[in-house]
């Protein structure tokens, strides 16, 4: 009898446990993509959304999603209709469970697992399957073309965005995201700074611009947006979807950009550390942190989003294989150096 | 027909079609590509999606400026040069003088809406390449001309402003100083589109040695304007077979010069047509000075036009190019016959010549880059 009580809630901590990275995406999809519009229009001399919901349209996001939850869900009569049902979803899934290795704050995280950084990046790499999966069972040459592209960028970009991980590996020793923001903790560098790792190296913040730019195209955003660039595929692997299928792509696309973001922030920016030392710390205070710092590097993508033209699929090739991965390889034997020598 | 890609035969090509409904044709152009992966082995441009029988209609009225509004609607995004082009052709058939005033205005107004186009052309060439935002900007500019344009014509669009021998109506009174305001306001945007998109890496990036187009081809399409003078060759009806008062004014004719690139590019036409704004602002002020206050713009404006018997072949610089229009009169109210050269036309049909073993990437970038409007291509 106890023993079944004390399972019960062991599960529906597990549960809660879980549904937390959950509310805290949908939370942010919703206000992102309200953001997304705002940051377009102010960068565009418009105001963007202004009728929903009162106040600068902040329900514009809930109104679209309202709307496309009743949209009627079209498979198109040739598609290969399981794999396409279940595409979107499984995208979505791949991008949800990374976050379960993700340090909120000094007091959440989904797995405290000792391989986190492998198991993120491992995880992730199955959004290409699902891009491919939904190119391919849409049974659309626009579709096939964006998948393509999707999977030779993925694959390629994953190498350079490793490669950056590797460094800040060197540095830390430990794959646990958790160790990794604990060991970021502190204000000694020139008696001011806090000990985030771009900190501690120069080469580090060589090592961050490389990632950022890798995590740009992981995450399918201008200037690397070629699988679903509009004006040359109509919409990618996505031309075939609509209605809520069309609505995971994009929550899924937007949860990819916040976990990469907050990859970023956990391995150079101290993760849910305060910038002022111990003031403003704690857990909630950590997790406002975390998020802040997350959120930014999201502004930052949205706003080279607005502001560049998109690269063609041979130049992409060419900045990733000839540029990126031989300057984060040399990078990282740089990092081991500095690392060996002080 | 459905063609099945899931087909397991040995087949690399693959046929597909781009358009009519597709973001970047600018309209209903539908292209047939022969891919090999990416790259484009063929491209066959299908048109006729936007037929109007232009020539069927104008056979068909009682007199010859109710043609004037059709005209507007065949490149709708420079009514004002369609319209000029016609009226000119008439007035010279019919040999009649137009008072100064009304070729001072004829020559501002075609000249914003050069502006106006060349906004749009750039803007959406941009958002071919996937520059959302300088297409705002742009669009925020033509704005200004649409706006002016309004209080001229009463239209924003498609405006049936100018008349045999004369014009609609005066413009405001306040024409001049709004003219005035906006080329003032104008100039230094160019400067920021330049930093913004023209010398952008990435942009220079997707247009320099794209879709080249040597002069020698282009002559042998019978290109014009700005895809011609990108190649390099000093070619502008305005001044090589001057009409309306354009032999009053100073102005440069901007060419390719394969800064970036090889000559003849996407980039050397785009290029071709910023530094063209430049020079409009130069002729609009030219024009405002000397044009005179007083004059009635209507009183050359013949009653009835009866054609006597012959024709004519005119020839106007439109933004896109040479714009022709030949005339048969058959001593009647009736246009016997009113063919139309498109510049836009000619240049779709080079499409093919330029494009062949360019990416899919590319071929957007070149149909932007000639900048085709499909009302006109198609009439």
């Amino acid at each position: 009898m106890i023993n079944t009580i004390a399972t019960t809630a062991n599960a529906l901590t597990i549960l809660v446990y879980a549904a937390i990275p959950l509310t805290i995406i949908l939370v942010y999809a919703l206000v992102a993509i309200w953001a997304e519009r705002k940051i377009a229009g102010f960068i565009q001399d418009r105001l963007g959304p202004m009728r929903v919901g009162g106040w600068h349209g902040w329900a514009q996001s809930i109104a679209d999603l309202l709307k496309l939850i009743q949209k009627e869900d079209i498979i198109p009569t040739n598609a290969s209709r399981f794999l396409f049902k279940f595409a979107p979803f499984m995208m979505f899934a791949a991008s949800y469970a990374a976050f379960a290795v993700i340090p909120f704050s000094s007091g959440y995280i989904g797995s405290n697992i000792n391989i986190g950084v492998f198991y993120l990046l491992a995880v992730t790499s199955l959004l290409t399957l699902s891009i491919i999966m939904a190119a391919w069972a849409s049974n659309n040459k626009w579709s096939l073309l964006g998948g393509m592209r999707s999977a030779a960028q993925m694959v390629s970009y994953e190498v350079p965005t490793i490669a950056t991980v590797l460094t800040v590996i060197v540095v830390s020793g430990s794959l646990n995201l958790m160790t990794v923001t604990e060991m970021q903790s502190g204000n000694d560098i020139l008696g001011f700074l806090p000990n985030w790792f771009i900190f501690q190296n120069p080469f580090l913040l060589v090592a961050f611009v490389i990632f950022f730019i890798s995590i740009l195209a992981e995450s399918h955003r201008v200037p690397f947006d070629l699988p679903e660039s509009e004006s040359e595929l109509v919409a990618g692997y996505q031309t075939e979807y609509s209605g809520i299928r069309w609505a995971m792509f994009m929550l899924a696309e937007y949860a990819d950009m916040l976990l990469l973001s907050l990859l970023g922030a956990t391995l150079f920016f101290g993760g849910w550390n305060s910038p002022f030392g111990e003031f403003m710390s704690g857990p909630l205070w950590g997790f406002f942190w975390y998020m802040l710092k997350g959120l930014l590097l999201v502004f930052v993508m949205m706003w080279i989003r607005w502001t560049l033209p998109r690269y063609r699929v041979d130049q992409l090739m060419h900045i990733c294989w000839s540029i990126l991965i031989p300057l984060s390889f040399i990078n990282l034997v740089l990092v081991a150096l500095w690392e060996l020598i002080f | 027909m459905i063609e099945l890609i899931t087909d397991t035969d040995e087949r690399r090509e693959m046929t597909i079609n781009m358009g009519p409904q597709h973001p970047s044709t600018h309209g209903v152009l539908r292209l047939e590509l022969l891919l090999d992966g990416e790259i484009i082995k063929k491209v066959k441009p299908h048109i006729g999606y936007l037929h109007r029988c232009f020539e069927k209609y104008a056979e068909e009225m009682d007199d010859y400026a109710k043609v004037i509004p059709y005209t507007d609607r065949m490149d709708y995004v420079s009514a004002m040069n369609q319209e000029h082009g016609y009226v000119i052709a008439l007035e010279r058939m019919l040999e009649l003088e137009v008072p100064d005033k009304v070729e001072h205005i004829r020559v501002i107004v075609a000249e914003m809406q050069r502006i106006a186009s060349h906004l749009l052309g750039i803007g959406a060439f941009g958002l071919d390449l996937g520059a959302f935002t300088p297409f705002l900007y742009l669009f925020t500019e033509r704005e200004k001309i649409l706006d002016i344009f309004e209080k001229v014509s009463g239209a924003r669009l498609l405006y049936n402003y100018m008349a045999v021998g004369g014009l609609m109506r005066d413009v405001h009174p306040e024409f001049k100083a709004d003219v005035a305001d906006f080329v003032k306001t104008f100039r230094p945007k160019i400067k920021e589109l330049d930093d913004l998109l023209s010398y952008n890496k990435i942009f220079v990036k997707r247009t320099a040695n794209i879709g080249i187009l040597p002069v020698k081809v282009a002559l042998n399409y019978g290109a014009s304007g700005p895809v011609l003078r990108g190649s390099g060759m000093k070619w502008d009806l305005r001044k090589n077979d001057t009409y309306s008062i354009y032999n009053q004014f100073e102005f440069d004719i901007p060419v390719g010069s394969g800064e970036v690139g090889t000559l003849g590019d996407c980039w050397d036409r785009y290029n071709v047509r910023v530094r063209e704004m430049e020079q409009s602002l130069l002729i609009i002020e030219q024009a405002l000075d000397s044009m005179p206050e007083e004059g009635d713009v209507m009183e050359a404006i013949p009653r009835r036009i009866r054609m006597k018997e012959g024709e004519i072949y005119t020839r106007t610089e439109s933004p896109r190019g040479e714009l022709g229009y030949f005339i048969v009169g058959d001593n009647s109210a009736t246009p016997y016959r009113i063919k139309v050269r498109a510049p836009s036309f000619v240049h779709l049909s080079m499409l093919p010549a330029i494009s062949k073993g360019s990416l899919i990437a590319d071929i957007v970038a070149i149909v932007g880059s000639i900048d085709i409007v499909l009302g006109e291509v198609d009439r």
